[in-house]
């Protein structure tokens, strides 16, 4: 990834203060901060319901969240505060927000009717605006660097699960977003097609690439994190680099967590 | 010596009628599956992701129409437009009474193709950046509008059969030229026969028109 220019004290690439989310009354984010700096890799683990991945469809707004602020390069995401009161920016300005994370879905999401290069330059084009041979070309290089360059004119239903989530990742990351968003992707995977997605995952994050995931891999997340966050009840539990959360966990909940997953 | 006519010379002569009804029914389908389609699409689209104020009259709209006989509505079309004093023809009355037809018809169709496609694909849309009307036009409609042809096509069908109706209302389509025709030379069963062949020619052309169409949308 090419060096973006580093102020001196650059503030954190993504800062989350006091998150609150809520489905009615259900309280599912109760407060969280987590500060992520450019080149991070960070992983968000814990028992289903914790609110792991409510967490991370918060920063792209695919979730509304109540309470709290998520700023990412120093801008507000979703909500600002105008003269003491809590403002829902404008549709144009959280689709300008939302093109500045890329993400990858559990289920892939790959949209049916179009080939898997016209996946990838659908938001080349239309949000981008790059002329068309310079959207096909950076298409067929990310294509090329997720292993399916001569299946670029394959539809998604021609592809196998595997395949679908390397376009969708690629789909993803040829929007240049300064932070990569995984959901649990490869959840949905046959087990002998998770290791084709890690790979190309672990080969980003060895690039530079500042990635938060949802992950139930634990060795992957292990290998791959700089950063751990175990999530218990809508609340950060415990975080800190791998070897330390796995090996020397200091909280109960998160020694009983591990001791139920196997690596 | 009287000679029985033959049923193909009755035909040579009545052709310009025949072809004349053969044309207004064709266009008065025609115009009322283009513009219902319109109607419904954007009814549908209201239907599925405007807020309530603005589904309610849709609302009203489509379950009116469709608890409504089409002979119900040409009816109305005819002789509510004048009463509203707005003077209209008996052809475009029935014209209109389609197209409201249709456009009901539609729009519970593309409300239900938008409704299946999954909610991942519009948050992929969100993820990459794009913004509703984008996401509309690159990723929803695409998948809803190949999902909706079977049964626009049949609803196209519908139209053209109901066109008939419109013979009520005095408008000289297929039928009522037909009518017109038989009134003269008494061969009722010949020409019924003929104007059935014709509308079937008319709907399986129609057909033929939607296969070809979703063999070249479809998804392998």
């Amino acid at each position: 990834m090419t060096q973006t220019q580093t102020a001196p004290a650059a503030p954190a690439l993504l800062s989350i203060e006091g998150l609150h989310k809520s489905y009615g009354p259900v309280e599912v984010l109760k407060g969280v901060d987590l500060k992520m700096n450019k080149g991070n890799v960070v992983t968000l683990i814990g028992s289903s319901g914790s609110g792991k991945t409510t967490l991370l469809r918060c920063v792209n707004l695919l979730e509304e969240f109540q309470g709290g602020h998520i700023r990412l390069e120093g801008q507000d995401i979703g909500y600002s505060d105008v003269s003491g009161k809590r403002v829902r920016h404008p549709e144009k300005l959280i689709a300008r927000h939302r093109a500045m994370t890329g993400m990858a879905f559990q289920q892939f999401n790959l949209f049916p009717h179009l080939t898997a290069l016209q996946n990838v330059t659908l938001g080349l084009l239309k949000v981008k605006k790059l002329p068309k041979d310079q959207a096909i070309a950076l298409a067929e290089k990310w294509l090329d660097r997720v292993g399916l360059l001569e299946r670029r004119n394959h539809f998604p239903g021609q592809l196998s699960g595997g395949q679908q989530q390397r376009v969708a990742i690629a789909r993803a990351i040829a929007m240049n977003p300064s932070l990569m968003l995984f959901d649990e992707v490869t959840s949905a995977l046959d087990p002998e097609l998770v290791g084709e997605v890690l790979s190309v995952i672990k080969g980003l994050a060895e690039e530079g690439m500042t990635m938060l995931l949802v992950t139930h891999e634990m060795r992957f997340a292990y290998e791959v994190s700089d950063q751990i966050v175990f999530m218990n009840q809508g609340r950060i539990e415990e975080q800190g680099p791998p070897k330390a959360l796995f090996e020397q966990p200091k909280s109960a909940r998160l020694a009983e967590f591990l001791k139920n997953i196997r690596f | 010596m009287y000679e029985q006519p033959s049923w193909l010379h009755e035909l040579w002569v009545a052709r310009e009628a025949l072809w004349a009804g053969f044309l207004t029914s064709v266009q008065c389908a025609g115009l009322a599956i283009v513009f219902g389609t319109v109607i419904g699409v954007f009814a549908g689209l209201i239907l599925t992701y405007g807020k309530w104020w603005a589904r309610l009259p849709f609302r009203a709209y489509v379950d009116l129409i469709r608890g409504t006989p089409v002979f119900v509505l040409v009816l109305a079309c005819f002789y509510m437009a004048p009463a509203l004093g707005w003077q209209i023809g008996a052809f475009q009355a029935g014209a209109l009474g389609l197209t409201l037809f249709c456009g009901s018809h539609v729009a519970e169709i593309v409300r239900g193709a938008l409704q299946a496609i999954p909610r991942g694909q519009l948050e992929a849309g969100k993820a990459i950046g794009l913004t509703f009307p984008q996401s509309l036009s690159y990723v929803l409609l695409p998948q809803a509008l190949r999902q909706i042809l079977p049964t626009w096509v049949n609803s196209s069908t519908e139209i053209v059969k109901a066109s008939t109706l419109l013979s009520v209302i005095g408008v000289a389509e297929l039928l009522l030229s037909t009518q017109q025709v038989i009134a003269r030379n008494f061969m009722t069963l010949e020409f019924y026969l003929f104007a059935g062949f014709l509308f079937f020619v008319i709907n399986y052309a129609i057909e033929l028109l939607g296969r070809q169409i979703e063999k070249r949308v479809a998804l392998p």
